[in-house]
This record gives C-alpha cells, sequence and structure tokens, in this order.
C-alpha cells in the first residue's frame, strides 16, 4: 500500500511537471510575431549584377489579394508574368469584409505563408512598426535587382510618398522607409445621376451648404419626379475606419480640420474642436436629411449599388465606386452618371482624401527575389496599361497611363470623369496623421458619427471621444 | 508483476488528464499573457501585472459592454425560455399537425447563426427588407430596425430568440414527455382545472429541464458574437458592443493582444459565476421537483 501512494505521488509530480513544462518555456518565449532582424541589412543587397526578369525562373511566388476590379485585371493577365520571367504565381483571394483580418492574422504569427499582399497606406502604419513589412527601398535603388524601364518617377508623387514612413507617430509620409507601392488608387468625389438632376433642374453643389440642400431636395422630390425610393446621398456609415476616410474625411480636410495636432511628438485629438464639432453635426444634418436609410450599415458596396439601382441621386465616395456603376451595362444607372470634384472648402480648398491600394512584401518571406520581380511587374507601366485599358483597373498611379491616349478615349464617354481626375488628382493625399492606432481611432470615430447622427449631443460625444483617443494615441 | 496492475489506472486516466492539460494549457497561457503589455507594437512587452485588469475596469467602454452584455443575455434567455415552454406546451399534445410543426420547429438550430444572423440583416433592411414590406399596409412600413441604440439590440436579441428557442422547446418537450402519469390522474380525479394542474404540478416538475435551458441559453448569450457582429458590429455607436466584439476588436483589429484577452477573461469569470449560481439553483430545484412529483 506505501508503495501504492509513492507512486501515485510520484506520477502527480511527473504528470504535473509535463503539463507545466509548455506553460514555464512560455514564460521565456510566448511572444510571437516579433521585429524582424534590423541588423543584417536588406534581402536586396545580394542581388547583384546586370538585371534579369529571368533570375527566378522555377520560383513560386504565394500571393494574397482583395477581392477587386483590380484584383480581376492582375489575375487576367498572370500569364505574361509568368512568360516574362518564368515565375509561377499561386494566389488566395479574399472578400474585402475578411480580407485585412485575414491578412492581420497571418502577418502577426509571424509565418511567411504569403510572400506578397495588397494593403493601404494606413495598413503600412500598422504593420510596419512591429517590422512585418519589407522595406522596398534598397530594392528600387539595386539597378541589380530592379529594372531601368520601371521608372519610380513615372509614379504620382503622393502615392509613392503615401507608402513610406519613419515609423514614428505624428510624423509625416514621405521619410523612411518604402513599405508598399502605389498600384491603384481612389480619389474621393461627388457622382450624380444626370437624370434626375436634370428633371429637377439642379447643378452640382459647390459649397457643403449645397450639397446638404441637394441632398435633401433630392430626398423630397425625387420619388415625384418618377424616381421612386430615390434618396439624396448615398455616403458610408458602418461602424468601421472606412466610413471616415472617403466622403467625410475628404470634406472635413477642405474645411481645414484635422484629425489630430501634434506636438513635440506627442499627438493631440483635434476632432473634437469647436470647427469640427459644427462639421461633423452638419455632416450628421445631411445624412438625416438625405443620407441611406439605413445608413449605420453602408459600406461602400451599398452605397455604389445605390447609385447604379438609382437609389441614391449622388454618392460621395471614391471615383471607383461609381465608374463601376458608370460602365456601359454595369447598372440601371450606367450612362446616366456623371463625376463632379465635389464642393470647396470655404477657402476654395479641393484638399481630398486617398485610397492607394498598394502591394507590399511580407519582411519574412523566403523569396524576397521573386517576389520584388511581382511587385515590379504588377506596378511596372506594361501591366498597369494594359489593366487600364481591357480591364477596370482605373485612377492609374503613373503618370504615363493616365496621359496614355487610349486610356482617355476609353473614359472620355464618361461625363466629367477625366476632368473630375485632373482636377483633383494634384490636390489629393493622406489628410489622416500618421499613427498606428489608426484603426482604432477611425473606428471610435465613425462610432461617435453614428450616436450623433442618432441625436445624442455632437459636442459631448467627440469630448468623450478625444479624450479616448488621447490615451491610446498620445 | 506486481507494477503492472499498479499502473494500470493511471494509464487508463492518462487521456482524460492529457484532455485536461490540453483544455488548461491554453487558458493558462492567455491568462499570463493578460498580465504583460502584448500588442503587435510591443512583441516583447514588460510585465504589467494586473495593470490591463485596471485599466479595463476604469473604462467606460468596458462598463458600457458589460452592461450591454447582461441586457443581451437577460433578454434573450428570458424570451427565449417564456417561448420556449409556450411553444413545448401548444406541440405536447401529439397530433399530426404538432408532428409536423416540430420538424419545421428545429430548422432554425440548423443554420449557423452568422448566417441566420445575414438572413435578417437583408430582411430587416428599411427600404428593400421583407419585414418593413410586410408591415407597411399597417403603416409601419419606414421601421429603422438596425439604425438606432434600442431597435439594434432589440433587433439582436430577436434573431437570438429566433434561432434559439427551438432548442429551449425541443428541452422543454422532452421534459414534458418524461413527466410521470400518477400526479396528473390524481389531479384530474380530484377535479383540479387545466390552469391549476399547470401552474401547481406541470410547470414545478418541468422547471429543472427548463433551468437546464436557461442555464446553456444564458450562457451562451453572455457570450455571443456572431449575431450581433453579422448584423450590427455593435453599433450604432456603442449600443451592441458586448464583450466578445469588443474583445476581439482589441486583440484582433487592433492587436493589443494582452488588453484584448483581459476582456476575455473577465468575461470567463462573469459566465463561471453565473453558471454556479445557476447550477446551485437548479439542484435545489430539482429536490422540490423530486418532492411534488413524490
Amino acid at each position: 500500500m506505501d508503495r501504492h501512494v509513492h507512486d501515485r505521488r510520484r506520477f502527480l509530480a511527473l504528470t504535473g511537471t509535463l503539463a507545466a513544462a509548455p506553460l514555464v518555456s512560455a514564460c521565456g518565449t510566448g511572444f510571437g510575431g516579433g521585429r524582424q532582424d534590423k541588423g543584417g541589412g536588406s534581402a536586396a543587397d545580394d542581388v547583384t549584377g546586370s538585371f534579369d526578369w529571368k533570375r527566378e525562373k522555377g520560383t513560386t511566388v504565394k500571393a494574397l489579394l482583395n477581392k477587386h476590379p483590380y484584383t480581376d485585371a492582375l489575375i487576367a493577365d498572370l500569364k505574361s508574368f509568368t512568360e516574362k520571367t518564368g515565375i509561377q504565381v499561386t494566389y488566395d483571394v479574399f472578400p474585402e469584409d475578411n480580407y485585412f483580418d485575414k491578412l492581420t492574422v497571418d502577418l502577426s504569427s509571424g509565418r511567411a505563408s504569403y510572400d506578397v499582399f495588397m494593403l493601404g497606406a494606413y495598413m503600412v502604419w500598422q504593420y510596419g512598426p512591429p517590422g512585418w513589412l519589407e522595406d522596398l527601398g534598397p530594392w528600387m535603388r539595386n539597378s541589380s535587382a530592379t529594372a531601368a524601364e520601371w521608372d519610380r518617377t513615372d509614379f504620382y508623387p503622393n502615392l509613392l510618398r503615401a507608402g513610406q514612413w519613419s515609423l514614428r507617430a505624428g510624423e509625416p509620409l514621405g521619410r523612411g522607409g518604402q513599405y508598399a507601392l502605389p498600384w491603384g488608387w481612389e480619389t474621393n468625389v461627388v457622382a450624380y445621376h444626370t437624370g434626375v438632376f436634370r428633371k429637377l433642374g439642379l447643378r452640382p453643389a459647390e459649397t457643403f451648404e449645397e450639397l446638404r440642400e441637394l441632398a435633401g431636395v433630392i430626398e423630397r422630390k425625387a420619388p415625384g419626379a418618377g424616381f421612386d425610393g430615390m434618396y439624396g446621398i448615398a455616403v458610408r456609415g458602418s461602424r468601421s475606419w472606412a466610413t471616415i476616410h472617403p466622403g467625410f474625411m475628404t470634406m472635413y480636410a477642405r474645411n481645414g480640420l484635422r484629425d489630430f495636432t501634434v506636438e513635440g511628438g506627442r499627438l493631440t485629438p483635434a476632432m473634437n474642436s469647436p470647427r469640427a464639432v459644427a462639421f461633423t453635426e452638419d455632416w450628421a444634418d445631411m445624412v438625416r436629411r438625405g443620407g441611406p436609410p439605413s445608413w449605420t450599415s453602408y459600406t461602400w458596396y451599398q452605397c455604389s449599388s445605390d447609385l447604379g439601382a438609382q437609389k441614391a441621386g449622388m454618392l460621395f465616395d471614391a471615383d471607383t465606386a461609381a465608374y463601376f456603376q458608370a460602365v456601359k451595362g454595369a447598372s440601371p444607372a450606367s450612362g446616366r452618371i456623371a463625376f463632379h470634384p465635389g464642393p470647396k472648402g470655404p477657402d476654395g480648398s479641393l484638399a481630398t482624401n486617398m485610397w492607394v491600394w498598394s502591394l507590399g512584401m511580407n519582411a519574412r518571406s523566403r523569396r524576397k527575389s521573386a517576389a520584388w520581380l511581382l511587385l515590379q511587374w504588377a506596378t511596372g507601366r506594361e501591366h498597369l496599361r494594359r489593366a487600364a485599358l481591357t480591364g477596370h483597373h482605373i485612377d492609374p498611379v503613373r503618370r504615363s497611363v493616365s496621359q496614355d491616349g487610349a486610356y482617355k478615349d476609353r473614359m472620355r464617354h464618361l461625363p466629367g470623369f477625366l476632368e473630375t481626375f485632373e482636377t483633383v488628382a494634384g490636390r489629393t493625399r493622406i489628410q489622416f496623421t500618421p499613427q498606428a492606432q489608426f484603426f482604432d481611432t477611425t473606428t471610435s470615430w465613425a462610432a461617435a458619427l453614428q450616436e450623433i447622427y442618432g441625436g445624442k449631443d455632437a459636442r459631448s460625444v467627440l469630448d468623450g471621444l478625444a479624450g479616448d483617443l488621447k490615451a491610446k494615441a498620445g | 508483476m506486481r507494477r503492472r496492475p499498479a499502473l494500470r489506472p493511471y494509464l487508463l486516466v492518462l487521456p482524460a488528464l492529457l484532455l485536461t492539460c490540453g483544455i488548461l494549457y491554453p487558458f493558462a497561457l492567455g491568462l499570463y499573457y493578460t498580465l504583460f503589455d502584448f500588442s503587435a507594437a510591443k512583441p516583447q512587452p514588460d510585465l504589467v501585472r494586473l495593470h490591463n485588469y485596471g485599466t479595463l475596469l476604469s473604462q467606460d467602454a468596458f462598463w458600457n459592454s458589460a452592461w450591454v452584455t447582461v441586457l443581451y443575455a437577460v433578454g434573450a434567455a428570458g424570451a427565449e425560455t417564456v417561448l420556449g415552454v409556450a411553444v413545448a406546451l401548444l406541440l405536447h399534445r401529439s397530433s399530426p399537425v404538432g408532428r409536423v410543426l416540430e420538424k419545421i420547429l428545429i430548422l432554425p438550430l440548423m443554420i449557423a447563426p452568422v448566417i441566420a444572423a445575414i438572413i435578417w440583416k437583408l430582411m430587416l433592411q428599411p427600404s428593400v427588407g421583407v419585414v418593413n414590406h410586410l408591415l407597411r399596409p399597417f403603416g409601419l412600413g419606414g421601421v429603422q430596425w438596425t439604425d438606432t441604440p434600442a431597435g439594434a439590440l432589440l433587433s439582436s436579441i430577436a434573431v437570438d430568440v429566433w434561432v434559439y428557442t427551438p432548442f429551449v422547446a425541443v428541452l422543454a418537450l422532452a421534459g414534458l414527455r418524461s413527466l410521470p402519469g400518477s400526479p396528473f390522474e390524481a389531479a384530474a380525479v380530484d377535479g383540479a382545472g387545466r390552469w391549476y394542474t399547470l401552474r401547481r404540478l406541470t410547470l414545478p416538475m418541468l422547471w429543472p429541464y427548463v433551468l437546464v435551458a436557461v442555464i446553456f441559453r444564458f450562457m451562451d448569450s453572455l457570450k455571443v458574437f456572431d449575431i450581433i457582429y453579422a448584423l450590427t458590429e455593435g453599433g450604432p455607436g456603442d449600443s451592441t458592443m458586448v464583450l466578445q466584439i469588443r474583445a476581439y476588436l482589441e486583440a484582433i483589429r487592433f492587436q493589443r493582444y494582452s488588453f484584448g484577452i483581459s476582456y476575455t477573461i473577465v468575461l470567463w469569470a462573469v459566465v463561471y459565476l453565473a453558471a454556479m449560481v445557476l447550477v446551485r439553483r437548479l439542484g435545489r430545484i430539482q429536490r422540490g421537483a423530486a418532492e411534488v412529483s413524490g
């Protein structure tokens, strides 16, 4: 019996130790996804000799892509990349609702499941500081790794700057590492239904006050003018960062307003300044007067499809969101959608916020040289021109494509598209202050906007938001 | 020769022990992470001990989420219990129609809650949704179901009720069919009315079965994520921001891993305490039911 007791104790002690072992080991090394080793320089330095597209022949590169017409154009053209380089590309495509969660989880796991992926400039602020993104600067500067025809000066400078950051909160873009390359972008403008404007004798708004009026007029008069169920203006409203960055941030910036002020490297929320509060009240008022009936769930998909279905008289969002509805045969409203730069600020400002679909490289990729060839090709003139002419990869990131005669001929049938693009392209840039808490900040901002829309006092809601964000982002 | 029989019981218990370790290990690791300020911005974090919990408990956002979570759980579990028992009582008397209805009843349980929420999201859409279309003849065609704070919470609860009332009904129906017949026969001989029998016999004896369903539904509702996330994403504002969604946003979307896990640990503590209280109550009720049927 004694022996049994002894055995039981030993057994329990042994199993206890076994169970605790992984926990103890976790204490030392349990935190995954750490910063990459910065001490060894860039893998770009390993590429020497003359440039050769066939350098990585036989390699397979894996890409993570968001479901988008730009992606469709890329996939349709991948065969020419494989012919040019001998590199195979495999890819996964996810819808936008899940795409960034998938990418975030994958990168934070510290694995190298994907060599190349799509991202926006804001994601650089989140993925850059932990060291998940490869600095593409050394690759761009290495003439052995980069083809002479890949002309970086051909990109719109603002777009290239959008992916370049020092990784320090509050510091402006355009300094430090190049963490993403511009691939396709969007500028935020007003698109409108020409039929309802003609019938009601309306003109596009030149001021924000006029835009609010216009939204209300369409809401009241359009159904009686043969546009049954049409409301004034489609703008995003879901509880997401994506609600803030298109129309709202564009008009906010045109009013000379900032999200944060930066002093001595410290960020102070500025969305509760008196002028910002007044603007936010006006925006919520515009949505109440003439916005979508279920605004708090509205993403760009709903906004875009409402314009196409002739349910919305106007759309203040990405020009591409209207373009996809405007092209021939795409929607009941195609052929009746026109473009306008949108209202100016009080001082005539047409400052516009942008979204730039970019391509980035996983810092942990084991096939960086091949991945860089894919990035070069995908952001190169040859593919982008083809994608703009044969696919729906519009809003060219390269000047040479936007000035191309064939591209202009293709876009000319859309009333006001080229003129609007040319008017705002040079004034479009990231209007947010770069900082790693961007998604928290803007999601909370969207929630605050919903509360104000719901009738809460704008001043107290925005004061509460600013107080909360000061602790997080400061 | 003597060692083999001595070891056998331990070898037999080994799978259960490994399973227990498999459950406890992630939990313990999660608990351990909450003692650090582990985030994407700080992959090699400092030990902050209970600071995450202190920060969490001092935030209005946490208390708002805790309140919304409790409202949701009480509302959903309460409505499901009342409706589930009512449906079970209606179906108890077996008939061809009842048997068909029983089969239809369990249909919502075969649909993933997230899919159910998406279906309802479309149905509740103010301008094209079928619900407002059906209400239009009664002058109620413009209801903004998920656009107002109260509407969003009620709509979320309604979807939960739609999905899970059959679960309560099925359990209650099974309970009704397993009740002993003699007390009811005695009551009938004594001339007891239907309402008296229901109040004094059926419900007290059925209550243990119902309470099992309540425990499951209450705990599940405290942990809800899928229905609310698909329907409202926690909005408008923070009106449906339950603890699980807050934890997900903190840990995954905003990559503050330790802080996000702290939310789930607090939620676990709440669920554990609630379950403990309810299970103790179940024991007392079972004893009471035994006295009635005995």
